[in-house]
């Protein structure tokens, strides 16, 4: 993987499959408030989501527009994360992965807020602003399950448990990006560390790290993912409304 | 100011009828093309997936065109990204008219904003609590008074 293109292709697959996952919990939300702030996250998810997929299809230059890539493509051809395919879980697991990614996606966007390309730059600094309101929003979730009930408290820090061995694959080196997801660890974990010690909950120790999601090698669940967001596009190609 | 672009100006928004586009900052530039008559119109999202941006586009053209300009061009840029800084106090007046308390200043030196009290835009009281971090749209978050009891939409600070 080398260039912006696979850059650029994997953080607009992270933010789009973020997005339609989000997006599940529309009318099933524990309450009516965290129905509307998860769709809303969903949105913004969808709006960077755009904007990337839009500029890796101009770096490609085979002719793919946003539409192209995210409907025309099979699960080996994605380049997202697998933090954010994996099912959304009970609530406590859903605000679990809002939290770690979006404690990688705020240093990571404003890193490329302040890259040599301009368009990504443009996108990092657009992007930061919302992602810093969405840490912010699962920081207060988090805080708030580990310290209620023992049970709220015993469901979040599961939840922080089931997605935990999905971060070491957030900051692999990647030497020739825009920005080097390595080089961000150290903001994600002091971030991370502090709510979770605010929340009285501990940070995992995990040894099993997957995996290959960079490469399009992904879990089971990205294809059904995929199936019901790319269903009514094949079935109706160049369908308008 | 030409007539293009106090057409373009005078475009509200789709989602907050009371307030225009130039009021709200998503209006960044209206330039006139010697020779061609082309009018490039530049905007900016309020947030990236408002999806209101395609109706306003629409609006620009027909209102542009409605002037007597058939050649219209609608840029987007997202650098700089967009503040509740650049909403006038024109528009933070028509919102507050409207019920809808307008947007504290952003922290300058952070990214993570500040909670600060927002004033009741009925009664005026400071006597405020957050009842939903997200609102009706995309800008807008939901608070309550509890001086007066009314619920009341406010913008977020970005």
């Amino acid at each position: 993987m080398n260039g912006p293109f696979a850059f650029t292709l994997a953080l607009g697959d992270d933010a789009l499959i973020a997005a339609q996952r989000l997006a599940e919990w529309t009318t099933r939300a524990p309450e009516m408030e965290e129905d509307i702030a998860l769709a809303n996250i969903a949105l913004d998810q969808l709006g960077a989501a755009r904007l990337l997929l839009s500029y890796a299809g101009e770096l490609e230059g085979a002719g793919r527009d946003e539409d192209a890539l995210a409907y025309l493509r099979d699960d080996r051809e994605f380049r997202n994360c697998l933090l954010v395919e994996l099912p959304n879980g009970d609530f406590a697991v859903t605000m679990a992965k809002l939290l770690l990614l979006s404690a990688y996606q705020l240093p990571l966007y404003t890193a490329l807020s302040r890259c040599a390309d301009e368009r990504l730059a443009a996108i990092g600094g657009k992007a930061r602003k919302e992602s810093a309101y969405h840490l912010d929003h699962a920081a207060l979730w988090v805080k708030r399950l580990g310290e209620g009930t023992p049970e709220s408290h015993r469901r979040m820090q599961a939840g922080i448990e089931e997605v935990w061995p999905y971060v070491g694959e957030l900051f692999a080196g990647w030497p020739q990006a825009p920005v080097d997801p390595a080089t961000l660890r150290a903001d994600f974990d002091e971030v991370v560390s502090a709510v979770l010690a605010e929340a009285t909950l501990t940070v995992p120790e995990s040894a099993w790290a997957p995996a290959g999601g960079r490469d399009g090698l992904h879990t089971e669940h990205l294809s059904y993912l995929l199936a019901e967001m790319q269903v009514l596009h094949r079935a109706h190609p160049g369908a308008r409304w | 100011m030409s007539d293009a672009r106090a057409a373009v100006a005078a475009v509200v928004d789709p989602e907050i009828r009371v307030v225009t586009i130039e009021d709200l900052g998503i209006l960044r530039d209206v330039e006139v093309e010697p020779g061609t008559g082309r009018v490039v119109v530049t905007i900016t999202p309020t947030y990236t997936g408002c999806p209101a941006m395609d109706v306003i586009r629409a609006d620009i053209r027909r209102a542009v065109t409605a002037a007597g300009h058939p050649d219209v061009e609608v840029r987007t840029v997202h650098s700089p990204a967009w503040s509740t800084d650049w909403i006038s106090d024109a528009g933070r007046a028509k919102l507050a008219a409207a019920g809808i308390a307008p947007p504290a200043p952003v922290r300058r030196d952070g990214v993570v904003p500040l909670t600060l009290t927002v004033r009741c835009p009925r009664c005026g009281s400071p006597e405020t609590e957050q009842l939903s971090r997200f609102g009706s749209t995309a800008c807008k978050a939901l608070w309550r008074c509890r001086a007066c009891s009314e619920p009341f939409d406010t913008v977020k600070a970005l």
